[in-house]
């Protein structure tokens, strides 16, 4: 079996030409003493730096690098992060007020954007970058280079095997000497062997090197690490996320306004949108029925759109889980999706001041949703109503109510109201999804004189204190059964454009192709040479290994039973060893 | 499929996982009797070497290796058992309890595979979808791979440690998280499902074998070690460990071959990252967002992507990477347990409340 080369034989090997060059400290390098001199004190300062860069770029400090990248990429897993759950985030701040505020210090909720994460792995390509130039500069060399004189000595090689064959005369052991090699030569060649001959009186020999391929890959593997990095860093810049809401029948256009929520990359043109309307004609969702494993479970979410570029004429298409819709370079991914009952609230003239479909928010996989309307104008004071949306209302055993089922099998509207000052005047951005009752007044629900209003679709019902009426309007097409479309639908989209992506993919398939040949592609060496011996020729055939090689002895037997095989002369059969 | 009757194909499949439990049961008593035999054997066979020992002292010397005569006992068992290591099948030491342990654990393999088999019909998609699902195909892939390195490598001195492992999370599995077959959710209707988590699996068993042979290097380096430093003092035999060690490769090549397992699943791993970051351009509008699961793919790949340089470190091969390959599958066992259970994340498709 054969093992790495100890270090005692490559110091046995001549070597006119190292085929690859190796950080100090690799275990197959000999250059101990060479760190050991830049090492001396009595350097200036030009030699510290030397002496600092050479540290940087050794394999030990890579690799203590890469150890610490992995313990520092933990905690990040343990504490929610702002970037993947920014709302976790914020519910530990609430669950461990002491806390979090010392870990926020710690950047723990920004693990992966921390100085000190951000650190390592800065260093981490420096060193990356320091150690592999020079070895591509050598590697550049070595692919020009001619294979190795042969050892004087091939026995003390890990791998060699001797043929002793016996010639008719002297002059014959001469030619056949040389055919043997000439034929090695050959034979080497075609097995994708860098060769080269080293003649000298009665020996002669062919070396031969393969697996530059080896050196190559690794090469490739960790400059496309460093290209993975660029990617992802200039890449992001170029890259904006946005986030949209819209309901069945309604329109979006690509522009900064239609948004509901925009992060752009910092080379981002804001004005510069492509333009685009998308329209959601249908959205459509199958749930598991009851009586079933998983009753209740959604699953085939489609949102059927029209799509509008501009000057062209309109189109259809569909935005799936798992199957983005792309337009214009962007991507537009389904992210949720909810109903929105349209309520029209009149005045007591009975004069519409509200006429609109609202988003209710899904509180739980049954669809119970949480929804806010605010009238700002057009009563006699401000108005807000906040309350549920159940599809199928069910009591639940606390006397509250809750959807059992995420169809419209029963679906109900409850509704709390409160009259004052919404707070919307302030010029303070207000989420359309909660209402602030500091300064209002409570006229309906739990703890008021009325009951929380409670309404079916097509159903109206008057507000407390004479402010008018509310109706929920049925939406159904004509000819529906039961509750089936009353209620309008709405999605979530998110619209991406990633400059980042195809980069970073072609950089990763390109790292993990180096990875194959650097991992399996075996560097080896290989000597074929032949001595004159009066009228016998001794053949030797030697294999070195570069790096890990399990199959060298078996190349080494092959290659030499053939060779032996295709020789003129007696047959084989005066094996020696 | 009809709710009430008894026999559904699931309940068929609960029925052949908890028969392959108990036959893997039994293979690892086999195993495990086999290692007690080779330790005596191994008394027997130091005997006999001991006299060899003269003869096997010329042949290493010629060899080239001088080394000094300590160490010649110990690298002559070592070229025993290393050219045992590559025994083809036919001329393979005869171990009768190993050999008893080997078909045990073939036969538990084929109700485990039907077991698996009946569950994928049964649910009507590949059954590795939640995490009772992922368990029975990922502990299945552990045994098919250790298998199928037998026909190349005697590997069968780590029998009991596939078998062990395989029953303690086999039996975890069908005991803790066993879950009903229930339609699969949106995200999962993917290509992706079927080439991420079967290569993530794959390159566990192959990650099991490492860490095996790591363990077993780490051992045997201990014995030589010991064994060399008693020649030397010539304080006669001290206490070297487990006695079945004698029989067993050398540290160096336990190493080399562990250090093979790895590089293969290395391979496997990278391709689950990228296959995974794919799959979450895709269903999740990002490639990459540190999401819990996606930091642990990722430790672990940086993991052994340390340990393949430890191997090429000075003053780190040996000890202190067959280390890192041990803490390398220490991680991902605990990405698949711990974090699958108690981490929050994206990756919600454990099936378990
Ligand atoms: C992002 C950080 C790095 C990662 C993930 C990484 C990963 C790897 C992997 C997986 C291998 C094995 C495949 C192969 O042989 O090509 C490897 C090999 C190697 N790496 Fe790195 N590496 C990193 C940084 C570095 C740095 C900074 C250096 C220089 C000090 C370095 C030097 C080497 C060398 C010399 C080998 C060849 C080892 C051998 O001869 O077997 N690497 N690296």
């Amino acid at each position: 079996m054969s093992r790495p080369l100890s270090d005692d034989s490559t110091a046995a090997v001549p070597e006119p030409v190292e085929g690859t060059l190796r950080p100090d400290d690799h275990a197959d390098g000999g250059r101990a003493e060479a760190s050991d001199d830049v090492a001396q004190p009595a350097l200036g300062a030009i030699g510290w730096l030397r002496w600092g860069w050479r540290q940087l770029t050794s394999m030990r400090t890579a690799l203590v690098l890469l150890l610490l990248l992995a313990i520092a990429a933990v905690p990040g897993s343990l504490v929610p992060q702002r970037g993947a759950d920014p709302n976790g985030v914020t519910q530990y701040f609430n669950d461990n007020p002491d806390l979090a505020p010392i870990l926020d210090g710690l950047s723990l909720f920004d693990v992966y954007t921390s100085p000190w994460f951000s650190a390592i792995y800065i260093l981490l390509f420096i060193s990356l970058v320091g150690c592999v130039i020079p070895r591509t500069k050598h590697h550049w060399k070595a692919l020009r280079a001619k294979p190795p004189r042969t050892p004087a000595r091939l026995s003390r090689l890990d791998v060699h095997r001797t043929e002793v064959i016996e010639a008719t005369d002297d002059a014959d052991a001469a030619t056949l000497a040389t055919s043997a090699v000439a034929s090695a030569q050959q034979h080497l060649r075609k097995n994708g062997y860098r060769v080269a001959r080293y003649d000298t009186g009665r020996t002669l020999s062919v070396s031969a090197e393969r697996g530059y391929l080896r050196e190559t890959g690794n090469l490739v593997f960790h400059a496309a690490l460093v290209g993975v990095l660029l990617a992802v860093g200039i890449g992001g810049g170029f890259t904006y996320t946005g986030q949209t809401v819209i309901i069945e029948g309604r329109t979006w256009v690509n522009t900064l306004l239609d948004y509901t929520s925009f992060n752009p990359g910092r080379f981002v043109d804001e004005d510069g949108l492509t333009p685009y309307a998308l329209t959601l004609d249908r959205f459509d969702v199958t749930y598991q029925p009851l009586g079933t494993e998983g009753a209740g479970q959604a699953g085939d979410f489609v949102a059927n759109l029209t799509t509008q570029r501009a000057g062209e004429a309109p189109e259809s298409g569909k935005v799936r889980v798992n199957h983005p819709l792309e337009m214009e370079g962007d991507r537009i991914y389904l992210m949720g999706n909810g109903y929105a009952p349209t309520l029209t609230i009149r005045d007591a003239d009975g004069q519409v001041v509200f006429s609109e479909s609202v988003p209710f928010l899904p509180q739980d996989t049954n669809m119970t949703s949480l929804g806010v309307v605010k009238v700002p104008d057009g009563l006699p004071e401000q108005v807000g109503l906040v309350g549920f949306f159940y599809p199928t209302q069910a009591p639940l055993s606390t006397g509250a109510f809750a959807s059992a089922y995420p169809a419209l099998v029963n679906p109900v509207v409850s509704l709390d109201v409160y009259v004052g000052d919404l707070g919307i005047d302030g010029g303070i951005p207000r989420s359309v999804y909660t209402l602030d009752t500091s300064e209002m007044e409570k006229l309906a629900g739990r703890g008021a004189d009325v009951d929380a209003l409670e309404l079916a679709p097509g159903e109206t019902a008057e507000l407390p204190g004479g402010l008018g009426t509310i109706t929920f309007e049925n939406e159904a097409p004509d000819g529906a059964s039961g509750y089936d479309g009353s209620v309008k639908r709405y999605v979530s989209l998110s619209i991406h454009r990633d400059a980042a992506a195809g980069w970073v993919l072609v950089f990763a398939v390109l790292a993990t192709a180096g990875l194959l040949a650097a991992l399996f592609v075996p560097r080896r060496r290989m000597w074929v040479k032949a001595t004159v011996e009066g009228h016998t020729v001794r053949v030797e055939y030697a294999g070195l290994a570069r790096g890990e090689d399990p199959a060298l002895a078996d190349a080494v037997d092959q290659f030499a039973q053939r060779h032996r095989a295709g020789l003129s002369g007696p047959p084989p059969g005066a094996r020696v060893d | 499929m009809p709710e009430t009757s008894v026999f559904t194909l699931d309940s068929v499949s609960v029925l052949l996982v908890w028969t392959a439990i108990a036959i893997y049961a039994l293979a690892f008593v086999a195993y495990a009797v086999d290692l007690a035999r080779r330790g005596a054997m191994a008394v027997e066979v130091k005997d006999a070497a001991a006299k060899d020992a003269r003869v096997r002292e010329r042949e290493v010397v010629m060899a080239g290796a001088g080394h000094g005569a300590s160490r010649d006992a110990v690298a002559a068992q070592a070229l025993g058992g290393e050219s045992a290591l590559d025994a083809p099948i036919g001329r393979r030491q005869r171990l009768v309890w190993a050999r008893i342990g080997t078909s045990l654990t073939v036969l538990g393999f084929l109700f485990h595979l039907g077991a698996d088999v009946t569950r994928g019909i049964a649910a009507g998609r590949v059954p590795w979808s939640n995490m009772y699902e992922f368990a029975l195909t990922g502990t299945l892939l552990i045994v098919a791979v250790y298998l199928a390195v037998l026909f190349r490598y005697d590997l069968r001195f780590l029998g009991t440690f596939i078998t062990g492992l395989v029953v303690v999370l086999l039996g975890g599995t069908a005991i803790w998280f066993y879950t009903d077959i229930v339609p699969l959710m949106d995200p999962l209707k993917s290509v992706w499902l079927v080439i991420h988590v079967f290569v993530a699996s794959l390159s566990t068993a192959l990650f099991a074998l490492a860490f095996a042979l790591s363990v077993l290097q780490l051992m045997q380096a201990r014995r030589e070690r010991k064994t060399a430093a008693a020649d030397a003092s010539a304080t006669g035999p001290a206490k070297t460990g487990p006695r079945f060690l004698r029989t067993l490769p050398s540290a160096d090549a336990l190493e080399s071959l562990a250090y093979r397992f790895a590089i293969i699943g290395f391979i496997f791993w990278t391709f689950t990252l990228i296959a995974g970051a794919i799959w979450a351009n895709d269903a999740w509008g990002r490639y990459w967002g540190f999401d819990t699961k996606e930091v642990w793919t990722f430790v672990i790949w940086v993991l052994y992507a340390g340990y393949i340089h430890a191997r090429a470190t000075r003053g780190w091969r040996g000890a202190r990477s067959a280390w890192l390959s041990i803490i390398g599958f220490t991680a991902v066992i605990f990405n698949f347990t711990i974090v699958n259970m108690f981490f929050k994340g994206l990756h919600a498709y454990s099936g378990l409340s």
